[in-house]
């Protein structure tokens, strides 16, 4: 039975709506099978595609004859590279300071000179049934020239490693171009990113103790349970509309039009309910195939992949190798760090390098520092964003080393960490200073948590620590438009589609600033034409930036409230004023109606009012999270138990308590899947062999402990309630905090991930070899 | 005047100087004094027409996000960073 300790209150701010746990407003729907996910749209006349995809990692595109399929009875359109418009190497912005080359993303859609990847699209066949189509890829003659393939980062960095694009110049500045130039000679690296900080070899000087490590991980998946899935409609008036479950609509339809040359005004897209994202969800696969299929059949067409698809022909997180290298003082200070990160990118540049290089050292305080990464294509699906891109595998090496360091000056790893923190105005490896951070208090409430301090006994068993910090800077803009209805509810528009129950989040702050239950506020996600523009739900910041629109939504109608109010009592609205949903004179306490009572007056007082809002924040902040993990590790097969798990993490305020710490919850138990068990496994010809929930482990319920969480409420200062984004942090530290309990369990430090069986079991031998030979 | 911290791979441009003070009272004359005297250096910052900050950067001034793009106000003891935006794998 685990102790049951109370949250971390640091601020005193009391709110009536935000901190409570109202029952979600889309709970009925999601527990009865009423929402409507992608998959369920059925519309008259509709037409089912599959996508053919190539069976090489790498191989140039000689000929594709569609005769045979297109003959078939029940096909009705076939579609490959050449019906969808060309492009150049134009960088666009694709919000939340994601960028896109469009003639990559174009390709990545459908290939057109070459396939990069197993599982790359090649033709995509629309039929009357999903099971003709299927049957009709089969009569698709792709003819193709198989060409050597370079699978890991390290192949394709060597000299005359096979090229993937031929003119791929390496970005030389920031993110750089990451596009192709006439007169390149080819590279596979896509970009080069450096920071320098202070004097890193004054810093090793002062050193006493220098720990030197290099570890690698593998693509993992977002694993998320609802596989892609859209439907388009092209009409006769030239306007489409897409039906699809992302993390952001205006984004789907952003790049739908720029692929298909199309102004944006003549595309909609509709959200529907989505099944998990995890940054997985943020780029068009199949969207511009589908509705080129509907222009050519005059039908709507549905595409939904299977899992296989999902894990072959979508964005998994990069591979690559980290190496880390750190010098401290015998009495626990850090002199100087330096990293080296090497993600692969998957086909396409664009790995979350900047993630890993941004978070590495970022929870500490170090004068001298240096950071490198390389951005390197490989053949394999394109990586694309997952819960805190790049960050995880960079604290699974970085975390080590300083568990490492704590080891040799026999120092509690906790300290170490309390006695290098970061705080507010520290300057960072990457440049800029902190704004109010609360990292040092997060640790001490760590080190002082019962988990802690508890004592761990037995065999084989071991406690691992680990932190990890994010950081977000605006998340870009979001809108919200809120109603007031004659019986004083609201009805409130936003754009964020909602993952992780953000409308509940979302009406509590419109509630709150309004005085009213949040049960009296109907939240919905509207589509492409009925909102203002809203960027992403991704960077931890849906809650943050259209919770603040609501809360500036609500602050724009008590203001047309309080001027209706003066207009009914025939008085300035300087002496009216609106307090806890109830808006009297300040003066004359005769003058007093509720928000519930204005409302129904409205319609015959001047009409309806309508709150709206659209923000674009400047910075959430950083926030830090730490991870205590007890493990056992089955020294004869090799398996790692999770005994106990506890999360203490600042999250500034918690609008909605259950469903932050559902967040956290979930995000270490993607760590822990992570860490022990998944990873894209290859074939050395590139093809996937574990491509099925079946042999691609993810950690279920009955292989873990219930997850402890602890949240720590700052009162973040950049946010009307004081919140922080709480989706991605929690996946950072685990990876690291699993590989440090599995050291103190075993004596054995593991670099590679996962730590699955086998690798433990060859690191126990390696030990015992070692042992055995230093008897001898 | 702002002091602005040139990204390492663009130091070249500055003569190895990780940090220059330039005029400005928005990023855009900023940045267009850091032309004036470092010739190049705008290439990699804006875009071809030169009205945005390259898609992929971000412009963080005393530690805040700009969200204004090169409109963006700038104090006189502001510090102004070009970092690569956190994307999350597109590119």
């Amino acid at each position: 039975m685990l102790e049951y300790k109370p949250n971390l209150v640091l601020s005193t701010k009391e709110y009536k709506v935000v901190g409570t746990r109202p029952i979600r407003h889309d709970g009925l729907d999601k527990v009865t099978g009423r929402a409507r996910y992608g998959a369920d749209v059925l519309l008259p006349g509709m037409l089912h595609a599959k996508i053919l995809r190539s069976p090489h990692a790498h191989a140039r595109i000689k000929r594709i004859d569609t005769s045979k399929a297109l003959a078939m009875p029940g096909v009705k359109a076939v579609l490959t590279a050449a019906d969808l418009p060309q492009h150049s190497d134009r960088l666009a912005d694709m919000g939340e300071g994601a960028t896109s080359n469009y003639r990559f993303l174009s390709d990545n859609c459908m290939a057109s000179t070459k396939v990069l990847y197993k599982g790359h699209a090649v033709a995509a066949v629309a039929a009357t049934s999903p099971h003709i189509a299927e049957e009709a890829m089969a009569l698709i003659e792709v003819e193709y020239e198989v060409l050597p393939s370079v699978l890991t980062a390290e192949q394709a960095m060597k000299t005359g490693a096979t090229l993937l694009h031929e003119r791929l110049v390496t970005g030389t500045a920031l993110m750089g171009p990451s596009g192709t130039a006439a007169d390149s000679n080819g590279t596979n690296v896509g970009k080069i990113i450096e920071f320098r900080m202070g004097d890193l070899e004054k810093g090793y000087q002062e050193a006493d103790v220098i720990v030197d490590r290099k570890f690698s991980n593998e693509p993992v998946h977002q694993g998320y349970i609802e596989p892609h899935t859209c439907t388009a409609m092209w009409d006769a008036e030239g306007n489409l509309t897409i039906w699809v479950s992302s993390q952001g609509h205006f984004q789907i339809r952003d790049q739908s039009a720029a692929l298909l040359k199309l102004p944006v005004s003549r595309v909609k897209v509709i959200p529907m309910e989505i099944g998990g994202g995890f940054g997985g969800k943020t780029l068009v696969y199949m969207e511009p195939v589908a509705a080129l299929l509907s222009r050519k059949t005059g039908h709507p067409v549905k595409i939904t992949m299977t899992r296989t698809e999902v894990f072959t022909s979508t964005g998994p997180t990069s591979g690559g190798t980290i190496r880390v290298k750190m010098g401290a003082t015998r009495d626990g200070r850090i002199t100087a760090a330096e990293a080296h990160l090497v993600y692969e990118a998957g086909a396409y540049p664009g790995s979350p390098l900047y993630g890993g290089i941004r978070q590495i050292f970022a929870p500490y305080s170090i004068p001298n520092s240096y950071l490198k990464g390389f951005d390197v294509v490989v053949n394999k699906p394109k990586t694309a964003a997952y819960r805190a891109p790049g960050a995880p595998q960079a604290a699974f090496a970085c975390e080590q080393v300083i568990d490492e360091l704590a080891q040799k000056i026999n120092m509690d790893p906790l300290e170490f960490r309390i006695l290098n923190s970061a705080m507010e105005n520290t300057r960072q490896a990457t440049g800029p200073v902190n704004g109010p951070v609360v990292y040092k208090e997060t640790l001490q409430i760590t080190k002082n948590h019962p988990h802690y301090t508890a004592p761990l006994k037995g065999p084989y068993r071991g406690r691992g620590v680990a932190a990890g910090s994010w950081h977000t800077g605006g998340s870009g803009a979001a809108s919200a438009a809120a109603s007031v209805n004659a019986d004083g509810s609201i009805s409130l528009v936003e754009g964020s589609p909602d993952i992780g129950g953000s409308r509940a989040a979302m009406a509590m702050q419109l509630a709150e600033a309004l005085g009213i239950a949040a049960e009296q506020v109907k939240p919905s996600v509207g589509d492409t034409d009925s909102i203002g523009y809203t960027t992403m739900t991704a960077g931890s910041g849906a809650t943050f930036k259209s919770g603040w629109a609501c809360h500036e939504a609500a602050q724009d109608i008590k203001r047309q409230m309080v001027a209706r109010a003066a207009r009914i009592w025939e008085v300035s609205p300087e002496d009216v004023e609106y307090k806890d949903a109830v808006l009297r004179h300040k003066r004359d306490s005769e003058l007093r109606m509720t928000f519930q009572q204005l409302a129904a007056r409205l319609n015959a007082t001047g009409g309806p009012i309508v709150g709206s809002a659209t923000i674009v924040p400047k910075a959430m902040g950083d926030c830090l999270g730490v991870h205590i993990v007890d493990v056992e590790v089955d020294p004869e097969t090799g398996k790692v138990d999770i005994l106990r798990y506890t999360v203490v993490e600042d999250v500034g305020k918690a609008i909605h308590p259950s469903y932050v710490e559902g967040q956290i919850q979930g995000g270490a138990v993607q760590g822990i899947g992570w860490a022990l068990n998944e990873e894209y496994f290859y074939a050395n010809d590139g093809q996937m062999m574990n491509n099925s929930f079946l042999d691609y482990r993810m950690p279920t319920a009955l292989d873990l402990p219930m997850i402890d969480t602890v949240l720590v409420e700052s009162d973040n200062p950049s946010h009307p309630y004081g919140l922080r984004g709480v989706g991605e942090l929690p996946l950072i530290p685990p990876l690291a905090a699993i590989a440090n309990a599995i050291e103190r369990a075993i004596g054995v430090r593991i670099t590679q991930l996962p730590m699955n069986p086998a690798r433990i079991l060859e690191a126990l031998e390696a030990k015992e070899n070692r042992r055995s030979a230093t008897k001898k | 005047m702002p002091e602005v911290w040139v990204p390492t791979r663009l130091q070249s441009l500055t003569g190895g100087q990780q940090r220059v003070r330039v005029p400005g009272r928005t990023l855009r004359q900023v940045v267009n004094n850091l032309e004036r005297d470092f010739p190049g250096i705008r290439a990699y910052l804006c875009d071809e027409d030169g009205e945005d900050i390259t898609p992929g950067i971000a412009v963080v001034i005393d530690g805040l996000t700009a969200n204004m793009g090169l409109l963006e106000e700038v104090k006189e003891n502001s510090e102004i960073h070009f970092l690569p935006a956190i994307g999350g794998g597109t590119d």
